[in-house]
């Protein structure tokens, strides 16, 4: 008889037979209680996640500072000023710098990597720790580290360089450097974690299309590019937006791999000062200068969502192209 | 099985350089940590520990720079707090999205997968003025309070509680006369467990990481979470750095612990995780 309280369709049709306040509590409690469990989700992301993004656009449209009493509304003065600063324009050309020296290497190291465990090993968990745990570190105290190492003085990195007789390079102070030296310690982070979810990919491709490949003479390489990686096409794109996501807000690496009082500068001429970075020296301590900041912020917001974009295109395109020797 | 698949010599060989890449950083932070601060000048670098761990340990505490020890209490209570809160919302969440019928649920659940694609890092001017307006500046609700919940969170619990929990044993337990509360702690919970721990896991760790936000907020250097002494040691005039990275050292530890004790259980949740997404 309680079936009765299942609010579906065709048992709710039903009239109910005995309509005391035991089943209409419960009748309460499946209607209502649904909503009552993903509230706290909803309230809370709205006043801390999508209110603040969306007042940074009201922000932006004022002269606002610290006191913020009364901010005066200035309209698009904030973006126009914006978009003839040659100091927002050189941190928008370092992160895109950074994303792609950092992006393309990592994914195609993660493809190789996944490659290597998707095959019979001793030791698998092991191996998988292995690659995972560069991401299970702290940022911050990575970013001090490779820091360190990136030295010019007496940086590891410098000193392998003078032992195969190549010149140390000034990691901190050449921009391109800098942008390799950030790009190292993203990609030492990132590509294990990579590698595990192309890993995971790679296991639902059926082993018979390899075999079959293999009989048609198809070498490994061969079998690499024409089956696993067009089959591979929905991970990669995931992987690439959730990389530009949060390749394009780089912050904390860059900002440690540098020290001292303008840090936040990203080196002493800029040299790789991130646009989130850009953003944060201009809204918070010393300057306080809310609206610009807020402005930085929105522009970055339709660089990540245009670079997502294209990204997803040249995807697409690759992938296309690679799919039509499909032997499949 | 297929001899395709058998791993050759240069498979293991591959695999020994790239564990080697991943290890090294983290074996040389705490080669230095155990150092005299004289070994940063030394060439060869010194790549074996020294004895000089316990007298680095002590110095970083002492150090009023970095009000370190406060830091890595901050961090863990913040760390916890957010923990907690993020499984408990999104197992509820998820259950609900997952298990019960009621109006308006795909759309709501796209708002969910939506809200994973949004930089709400960009939020943080106007949520820095409401910190000020709320009187949180410089505390740590100013940190706990904005990563409550999260998106991926109620994603994930949502997936695994649909491939866990049969609709029957649900059904079951509302024929007991169990009402849906009772039924989320008694029959939900316990199904749900594998994969809360891996999504406690992964928050407990994205949290202590967390640096951007509360650089933003807590000003007060009495005040830091760990992450932030560990900016203040490396910011600092008189750059000791034996001490810095005993410091970084001390930040590593607790996520190493949670990795060897759980790394199986990440793997397989991020993993898992990819195959749905």
């Amino acid at each position: 008889m309680s079936v009765q309280l299942d609010a579906r369709p065709p048992v709710a049709a039903v009239p109910p037979v005995r309509p005391d306040r035991t089943i209409r509590l419960s009748r309460i409690d499946t209607k209502w209680s649904p909503y009552l469990y993903i509230a706290p989700f909803f309230l809370l992301f709205a006043i801390f996640g999508a209110y603040p993004l969306a007042y940074t656009l009201w922000v932006s449209l004022h002269d606002w500072d610290l006191l913020g009493s009364n901010p005066a509304f200035v309209g698009a003065e904030n973006y126009t000023r914006l978009l003839a600063d040659p100091d927002f324009w050189h941190s928008v050309v370092n992160t895109l710098g950074i994303f792609v020296i950092s992006t393309v290497p990592q994914l195609l190291a993660a493809l190789w990597l996944a490659n290597m465990l998707n095959r019979q090993l001793r030791a698998r968990t092991g191996w998988r720790m292995a690659v995972l745990v560069p991401n299970v570190t702290s940022t911050a105290a990575v970013a001090i580290v490779f820091g360190v190492l990136f030295g010019r003085e007496f940086g590891m990195i410098n000193w392998l360089l003078d032992l195969v007789g190549l010149d140390g390079v000034d990691w901190k102070s050449n921009r391109v450097a800098s942008w390799v030296a950030i790009s190292t310690m993203v990609d030492w982070r990132w590509t294990g974690y990579n590698a595990l979810i192309f890993l995971a990919a790679m296991q639902a491709i059926p082993r018979d299309l390899y075999e079959s490949a293999a009989i048609d003479g198809a070498n490994r390489a061969r079998q690499f590019w024409s089956i696993t990686v067009p089959l591979l096409r929905p991970t990669i794109i995931f992987a690439v937006i959730i990389s530009t996501i949060g390749g394009l807000q780089l912050f904390t690496e860059p900002r440690l791999f540098h020290s001292g009082t303008n840090a936040i500068r990203g080196g002493p001429m800029r040299e790789s000062q991130t646009v989130t970075m850009y953003m944060f020296e201009n809204a918070f301590a010393p300057y306080y200068n809310f609206g610009y900041g807020s402005a930085v912020a929105w522009l970055l917001f339709l660089l990540i969502a245009v670079v997502a974009a294209v990204n997803v295109l040249i995807i697409r395109r690759l992938g296309g192209g690679a799919g039509k020797g499909d032997p499949r | 099985m297929s001899r395709l698949w058998r791993a050759s010599p240069l498979t293991y060989g591959a695999l020994v350089v790239a564990t080697f890449l991943s290890i090294f950083p983290i074996w040389w932070m705490f080669v230095v940590a155990s150092r005299s601060s004289d070994a940063m000048g030394q060439l060869p670098p010194p790549v074996t520990p020294g004895g000089n761990l316990g007298a680095n340990i002590s110095r970083l505490f002492a150090n009023t720079d970095a009000y370190f020890l406060a830091g890595l209490i901050n961090s863990a209570i913040v760390a916890t707090t957010v923990t907690v809160s993020v499984v408990l919302f999104s197992t509820l969440a998820g259950f609900a999205f997952a298990k019960l019928r009621f109006r308006g649920r795909n759309a709501m659940l796209m708002v969910i997968i939506a809200t994973m694609m949004v930089p709400t890092q960009l939020g943080v001017i106007p949520l820095y003025l409401l910190m000020t307006k709320l009187n949180l500046n410089d505390r740590l609700p100013a940190v706990i309070l904005p990563a409550l919940v999260t998106g991926f969170g109620v994603f994930m619990m949502r997936q695994y509680a649909g491939q866990a929990i049969s609709d029957e044993l649900i059904e079951a337990a509302r024929v007991d006369g169990c009402h849906t509360a009772r039924i989320y702690w008694n029959v939900v919970l316990p199904a749900l467990r594998p994969a809360a721990a891996v999504l406690g896991l992964l928050t407990f760790m994205t949290t202590w990481n967390d640096f951007l936000w509360p650089y933003a907020v807590l000003n007060d250097p009495e005040n830091p979470t760990v992450q932030l002494s560990l900016r203040a040691l490396s910011d600092g005039y008189y750059q000791d750095m034996s001490q810095v990275f005993t410091g970084t050292a001390i930040a590593t530890v607790p996520l190493l612990l949670v990795f060897v004790l759980f790394g199986r259980q990440i793997i397989g949740g991020i993993m898992e995780g990819a195959v749905k997404a």
